[in-house]
Formats: C-alpha cells, structure tokens, sequence
C-alpha cells in the first residue's frame, strides 16, 4: 500500500515523502482483472456499510459560483477509502464542478468561488494556507478526453513525479510498475520511446490513468473517463478501475448509468433546478446510498425517474 | 390528417431539369471574371514589378555584387557587400532583442495575467495599436533609447537592431500569443493535475509545444524587418560603408538604405546594381518566408 501522509504542507513546495512501494501484490491484481468480466461481477456484491466507515475525502455545505451564477447548490458527500463513489445525472447538473472542486482544479476558473468545506482526512483543502498544487499531488485526476502530452509514452508517465520532485531511484521501475497497473505494460513495453499520439484513443486514456498513478496520489477523480471511448475500450477502463480500487479511493463521474451500476460501490445521483427567475440551472444533490440501492430501490422519485430513464 | 397532407404537398414533376446549369448566369459569371480580374491585377503588378527588375538587374548579378563595396568612381563593378553584411547583422540584433522580449510578453500575457485588472487590459489595447504605429516612429524611439542607453556614435548595429525589435515586437507578441492559444487546455490542465506548477506547466508544456507556431512568427516579423528603410534612417545609418560591420557596436550599412541610395544616382550602371541588389534583398526574404512555410509544415501540430 502506498503510504503518504494525509497531510497538505501550506508551504510553496510540495512535501515529497511518498515512498515508491507500489507493492506487486497489487500490480497484478489490476492486470489481472482485465478481460475478466466474472470478478468485477463478484465485486459488487461485495457487502458495505451504510455509510463510508472511514472517509477519504467529504464535503459539507458545498456551494460553487461562477460569478453570479449559482453552479452547485448545497451538497454534502462522504467518499469512502477503498470505494468507488460515482456521481450521475443530467447535463448541467454541476456533477463535474463537484468533482472538480475535489483538487481544487475549479481554482483555475477565473470567476468561481467555492463555499463549504472539503475535507480531506479531517483536513480542508479549501483552508487558508493550503496550496493548491500540492492538493493535487494527494488527489489526482483523470480527464473526459485522453490528454497525453505530446512526448514520449515513457516521458508522459515520468512527468508527473520529475514535476512534484518525487524521489524515485529508478525511474524505469516507476513507469514499468504505473503502466502494469494501469493495465497497459504489454501494450506498450517495446515502444516506451514513441509518442503517447500513437496509441488508440483506450491506450492514451489508459496512459493518462498510469500517468496519474505514477505520482502515487491517494484519491483518483475521474471526470466521464469512457465518454471519447468505444465500449471494448470502456470495459477494460471499467476492469481496471475495479482493480485500482486495492490501492485508491476512486470518484467519478459518468453519464453512462450502467457504468455507475457495474464499478461503483456508492452513487450520488445530482439534478439541476432551474431558478424561477433567471432560468439558470443550479445543481443539487437528490440522493446519495449503495449503488444497489439506487439502482434497486431509490428513496427519492426523481431518481427513479432518471434511473428508468423517464427523463434525462 | 391525410387529406391536409395531400392538400399541401407541392405539385411534383419526376424529371429533373436538364440544359444549362443556373451557376453558368450572366450575373454569375459577371461575379467570377471580376473576381478574376482583382485577382490578375495584384498577381501582374507583382509579377511585371520582379521581372523587369531582374532584367534590368541581370547584367549585374556576378560575384563583385557580393564581395565589392559601393563606388561611383568604378560604377561597373561597384557591390553592396557592406549592405548585404549589414543586414544580416541587423537581423541577429534584431531577432537577439525582439524574440526574448517578445516570447516573454507573450507567456505572461496568455498564461499568467489577470484579464480583469486595469492595467492588462490597457497593455493589451497598446499591443494591438502598437502593431499599427509607422516604422518611422520607432525609429524616432530607437533614438532615444540610444541616447538613454548613453551611445553617442549614431548608425551603429545595435541601433538599427532597437528600431527593427521594437517595429516587430508587437507582432512576435501577437503571433506567440496565438501559437501559446492553440495548445489545447486539456494539456495545460492534465499537468496541473498532477501537482505541476503553472511556470512548470508553461515551461515543460505550453512552450514547447508552441515553437513552431513562435519560429513561424518570428521568422515572418523578421523578414519584415529586413526590407525596412524608414527607421534605419533616423538611427543614422549611413550609407557609403566601405568596411565589414565586425560587431553590434560597428557602423554598418544595410541593404534597403543602399538601394533607396544607388536608384538614385544618375550613372545607369550604378541604377542596374542597385536593380540586382533588389533582387538580392527578395531572394533574402522569400528563403525567410520559405523557411517560416517549412517549420510550419514541418513541425506544427494540428491538435
């Protein structure tokens, strides 16, 4: 297991003592999973609490603004360590503003403004004095289109731990381990010195899943990681999350239902509310329990609604 | 329901009309020969302006263009060495001064300004008027740099180079600025998500990634630069040189300044060098322009 501590240093540098263990034990659980469709089965029968025991990450009071515009509205949200919390609803109904608010990427949009907390083990990354940049060592991210760098896949992987200055003895042995966890070592073993812009679009996504492992943060947010993919390149993307899930905590946002039905362990279902006077759509939490819950036997009607696709 | 739809459905005909196409109008091709015609104008001027000055100049194109200095006592053989030295020196001033500056104003326009503050803004707004200002005028504002800077010798490199950066500097900018825009903000934000600083970003990320798109710019400002006259005027930049420019604090000639001199002289073998000089000076220019064409071709991404 990667240990790190849960801690954000408010000083301009990011504190590296990430130790590089990533053990083998788990490497070879994630590429093991690949292609096995039975053990992701298996896995969500496993059987959790009611509510995350033990939170990696939560919100409370979480409110967003773009200027004036009232983005998200009220969410509160625990994300339990070792799960797979996936968020879904309709277009527009601020679910990747949540998301983004995790690592303070909202941070690079120049009119919003967050209110609440987020808490990342007890600690708030929103506090005064914490840097933004090393929030986003401990919580990596995953983007809605592959976004390889226009290197080298070798250098793609690399990057991330040269930047935040991680000490690593042997780079190789960093990138060989990222890209066998990411499922993507036999793929690209014999052609780590060509550009990242050769592999398919589910190689490049499976890059920048490596890439975001490499710097061993503790949280993976991934934002629609599947949307630019073709369903065999979503399957193994699925595959390989349920195994990352060993190691990381995993939230993500997805528009495809079936996706949050066959990877997540919690879901939160989120909806938008038009104001009455500007018609501008404000996002809301409706609801948030065991995905087979939701999936099942939801509390609320508008997520029964949108699960059976009545709108949406 | 059926009957409105009977009702209403447009009178059809099976054959499709045959004969001559309505593209082929008198006022359709009224529009394409004027288009042709403003097309054939511009082309023909450029084209008559390069050939009767290459035949005016072909009788001097030899080697003692290259390698003599101006004289009016040896007209026949008389070469705009200095002129064509000179402005290669002025190029490497220019490009020394203008590139840096440039790149530099660029990033942190793109990359780290605040569009909201005042003062952006209002360096934003000079940039783009900047670009419009008369060369002669930076000249004027060369001269006073120099002065500031506390160089008494007029026409020397480093002068001229002032002038020329700061005549091409808002267009470096302009051009970086765009190559810095066309990298897509998926790269920029996959490197900020995995903890990388903004300069890191720009840096390892950005810069690099626009090069081809600076080089383009820069390139074409520059052979820009190298047909100016106007500004090197007002540095002081004489004329008759008669020595190589061995340095930025040389006097130096270049080859506009030479060729506005020698058309003007009475003698016709002085007016046929200045023609094969002309010729020199666009050979110059388009190998710029060619080169700008092939790093864009070359080593330009399409995202």
């Amino acid at each position: 297991m990667a240990t790190q501590p849960h801690t954000f240093s408010t000083r301009e540098e990011a504190p590296v003592t990430t130790t590089i263990d990533i053990e083998t034990t788990t490497t070879e659980g994630a590429a093991g999973s690949v292609g096995s469709l039975a053990d992701v089965h298996g896995d969500i029968e496993r059987v959790l609490p009611d509510a995350p025991p033990d939170p990696v990450m939560e919100a409370f009071g979480l409110n967003v603004f773009y200027g004036d515009f009232h983005a998200v509205h009220d969410v509160n949200l625990s994300f339990g360590k070792h799960e797979i919390t996936a968020l879904i609803g309709p277009s527009g109904c601020g679910k990747s503003t949540v998301l983004r608010c995790l690592n303070r990427m909202n941070d690079l949009v120049p009119s919003a403004r967050v209110e609440g907390d987020i808490l990342y083990h007890g600690q708030n990354v929103y506090a005064r004095g914490v840097d933004p940049i090393a929030v986003r060592t401990h919580i990596g991210m995953v983007f809605q289109k592959p976004n390889p760098f226009p290197k080298s896949i070798y250098d793609n992987i690399a990057y991330g731990p040269r930047v935040i200055g991680m000490k690593v003895d042997d780079m190789d042995d960093v990138v060989e381990q990222a890209l066998r966890s990411a499922a993507l070592w036999d793929e690209v073993k014999d052609k780590l010195k060509q550009s990242a812009y050769g592999l398919s679009g589910g190689q490049q996504q499976r890059l920048c899943i490596a890439r975001t492992i490499a710097t061993q943060p503790d949280v993976i947010l991934m934002d629609e990681p599947c949307s630019a993919l073709d369903p065999i390149a979503t399957s193994r993307i699925e595959d390989l999350m349920v195994g990352l899930r060993e190691e990381f905590t995993i939230i993500i946002v997805t528009h495809n239902m079936q996706q949050a039905a066959r990877v997540s362990d919690r879901t939160a279902f989120f909806t938008a509310r038009p104001d009455e006077t500007t018609g501008n759509r404000t996002g809301l939490l409706v609801e948030y329990d065991l995905t087979s819950r939701i999936f099942t036997n939801p509390a609320d009607q508008r997520t029964e609604d949108y699960i059976s696709g009545r709108f949406g | 329901m059926a009957s409105a739809a009977v009702a209403t459905a447009r009178e059809t005909t099976v054959a499709i009309a045959t004969g001559k196409t309505r593209d082929r109008s008198p006022g359709s091709l009224a529009f394409l020969i004027a288009l042709w015609a403003s097309l054939f104008f511009g082309v023909m001027v450029l084209l008559v302006l390069i050939v009767s000055t290459a035949l005016d100049g072909a009788a001097r194109m030899d080697g003692a263009l290259f390698t003599n200095y101006l004289s009016s006592l040896q007209p026949e053989t008389s070469g705009f060495r200095a002129g064509i030295l000179g402005s290669m020196w002025l190029m490497l001033g220019t490009s020394l001064l203008a590139v840096p500056l440039g790149i530099a104003s660029a990033l942190y326009l793109e990359e780290f300004a605040d569009r909201n503050r005042w003062y952006n803004r209002l360096i934003e707004l000079n940039l783009q008027n900047l670009a419009a200002v008369p060369a002669v005028v930076y000249g004027l504002l060369a001269v006073a740099a120099m002065s500031v800077l506390g160089f008494s010798s007029s026409g020397i490199v480093l002068g001229g180079s002032i002038a020329l950066a700061l005549l091409i500097l808002p267009v470096v900018i302009i051009t970086t600025r765009e190559a810095v825009r066309a990298v897509p903000r998926e790269i920029r934000d996959g490197s900020l998500a995995l903890g990388a600083t903004v300069w890191q970003t720009t840096w390892r990320q950005t810069l690099p990634s626009a090069v081809p798109g600076i080089a383009t710019g820069t390139i074409l400002g520059l052979s820009r630069a190298i047909g100016e006259a106007a500004p090197l005027l007002l540095v002081g930049v004489a004329v008759g040189i008669r020595f190589d420019p061995n340095g930025f604090l040389s006097a130096f000639t270049a080859l506009p300044m030479q060729i506005f001199n020698q058309t003007s002289r009475p003698q016709e073998e002085l007016q046929t060098a200045a023609a094969a000089a002309i010729i020199v000076l666009l050979v110059m220019i388009l190998g710029m322009n060619a080169l700008a064409i092939f790093i864009r071709n070359k080593f330009q991404r399409s995202w």
